[in-house]
């Protein structure tokens, strides 16, 4: 491996606090306006929590910020994300950088059908970085972040999709804590998972957001009061409310987030 | 009868008729082969399969036939497997999804229906007369290649298709470029499809006949091709030519070498259908 990626990769877990912003942003898919013009900033080293009822375009919101919507056929989009300040749909910015800097975990737990230790080594791998030992130090630290290290130590060499739904969805994380990103998004990480497994993410969660800048999609209201700092309500594309998380579940200001919060609908 | 037992009575007599149907070609089959065997089967030994074509039918037997079979089948992979993959990633990877890429599909759809002879006609004024490779084994493979692309490309877009989107989202999150994902993740995790496909083409072209015989492949081929512009012939062939004979030592040939090129067909189905049961569980 050349010493210069090696660096590169050690420079970039250097902690920056980068923070999120969308400018008047909108959505289309073909005709149909998923995203009706949304303002916001996302503060740096918090959790921040997306709510609202299914199809309010949240997940599409999320996805933004990695640009994953760029593969979706009809997709449009119209106003600005920054990253640092940062344009991230400008031309010169290269999309499989950002999403180094940008991890992002799935609503259903999506290990590669490989074995456990290529899940984790992957995104290394695909940098290039190819030094044995650096790589097994990496998979090791990555699945002892998310508490799986004990777990798989033994098998590291199992197919991933041998492993139950938690610790698949803890392997996603671990998969993309081992690239070193600085804003982690997530979306419904635990919609698919049964309540111990939750509790686990949710802890893991917790514990990582002193390095970085977490960004939760949710449809559970218990869960966004828990871990997260910051909520935002979304309603049929737009922002109805951002506020802290304890202002929105205790005395939002809206009507309609205290319907939503309160399972009037939703 | 009630209305209850006459729906029960519709309903058997169409089982039976299902039957029937299914087992119509199945049975046909059988016969056919049954008899080919009883007629053939007595002339098989290993003489048969390493000697030279011949004027008297018992010293005579498939060897230039069957080299010839193997080489064109070897050089019709070479060509037709990395054109046929690429063409299919492309188009499910990599095209937009527009107007052009439909017509680019259905066209290749049509291609896969087109008859062999035609793609004859187009190996004899393209690769044998405008290329000059005259009437030799890779003119042949060339040819057969491009009949059998439409199958591979086809088979080979819905093995990667099968794949989870949810694998390409994964990798495309964790910084992977389209090829990255597409030779880390997709092509590993649809070999087996891609596989089926490929042998399921290849043993349609070791069978064809019609588009080789317009390209100039002969009949009677003294020796065994030993390099690509080799003149050649295949064993389709010289089954047909055995069949034309009046003699009946070449009907024994003939159905001699009818059970050598099923068996060489079935044992490639069996190794598709090997991987394609292998592949599936995978993703189960």
């Amino acid at each position: 491996m050349s010493k210069e990626k090696k660096e590169s990769v050690i420079e970039s877990s250097i902690k920056r606090k980068y923070k999120l912003q969308a400018k008047d942003v909108k959505v289309w898919y073909d005709d149909f306006m998923a995203i009706k013009g949304i303002s916001m900033d996302i503060k740096p080293n918090k959790v921040t929590a997306f709510i609202g009822p299914s199809g309010c375009g949240k997940s599409t919101f999320l996805r933004l910020f990695n640009r994953m919507n760029d593969y979706v056929d009809g997709f449009k989009m119209d106003g600005e994300i920054n990253i640092d300040d940062k344009n991230i749909n400008d031309k010169d910015i290269n999309v499989e950088l950002l999403r180094k800097q940008v991890g992002m975990v799935f609503q259903k737990p999506n290990p590669f059908p490989k074995s456990i230790y290529e899940n984790v080594a992957y995104g290394l791998k695909i940098q290039g970085l190819k030094d044995k030992k650096f790589l097994e130090e990496r998979v090791e630290s990555s699945l002892k972040r998310v508490a799986l290290w004990d777990e798989v130590k033994d098998d590291l060499n199992k197919n991933a999709l041998a492993l139950s739904g938690g610790q698949q969805q803890r392997l996603c994380i671990a998969r993309t804590l081992a690239v070193e990103p600085s804003i982690i998004l997530m979306d419904e990480p635990t919609s698919a998972l049964d309540p111990i497994s939750t509790a686990k993410i949710e802890e893991l969660i917790y514990k990582l957001k002193d390095k970085y800048t977490i960004v939760i999609v949710t449809h559970n209201m218990q869960q966004a009061s828990r871990i997260s700092d910051n909520t935002a309500f979304f309603y049929l594309g737009e922002l109805i409310e951002y506020d802290k998380t304890n202002k929105i579940f205790t005395n939002p200001e809206k009507q309609q987030t205290e319907n939503y919060i309160t399972g009037r609908f939703g | 009868m009630n209305n209850i037992r006459k729906n029960r009575l519709k309903d058997q007599a169409f089982k039976i008729w299902g039957i029937f149907c299914t087992l119509l070609g199945l049975v046909l089959l059988a016969i056919f082969i049954g008899n080919i065997f009883v007629d053939g089967v007595m002339r098989i030994d290993w003489e048969f399969v390493t000697n030279l074509p011949s004027r008297h039918a018992e010293e005579s037997g498939i060897y230039t036939a069957l080299m010839g079979s193997i080489w064109v089948l070897l050089l019709t992979t070479l060509i037709a497997l990395p054109v046929g993959i690429a063409a299919a990633i492309y188009l499910e990877e990599y095209s937009k999804k527009n107007k052009l890429a439909t017509i680019l599909e259905v066209n290749i759809s049509n291609l896969a229906g087109v008859p062999s002879i035609i793609y004859g006609l187009l190996g004899l004024e393209v690769f044998v007369r405008i290329m000059e490779m005259g009437a030799s084994v890779l003119a042949g493979s060339f040819t057969l290649a491009l009949l059998i692309l439409p199958i591979v490309i086809v088979s080979t877009r819905e093995a990667i298709k099968a794949v989870p989107k949810s694998i390409r989202d994964a990798s495309f999150a964790m910084g992977a470029s389209k090829w990255q994902t597409v030779y880390h993740q997709l092509l590993p995790a649809s070999f087996g499809g891609i596989l089926t496909g490929i042998i399921l083409a290849l043993s349609r072209a070791v069978g064809e006949t019609a588009p080789l015989i317009v390209i100039g492949a002969l009949a009677y081929v003294p020796f065994a091709p030993s390099s690509p512009m080799d003149e050649f012939s295949v064993l389709p062939i010289q089954i047909f030519n055995w069949i034309t004979r009046p003699q009946h030592g070449f009907v024994e040939n003939a159905a001699a070498a009818i059970i050598i090129l099923l068996l060489i067909t079935f044992v490639m189905n069996g190794i598709a259908v090997y991987f394609r049961n292998k592949w599936q569980k995978k993703f189960k």
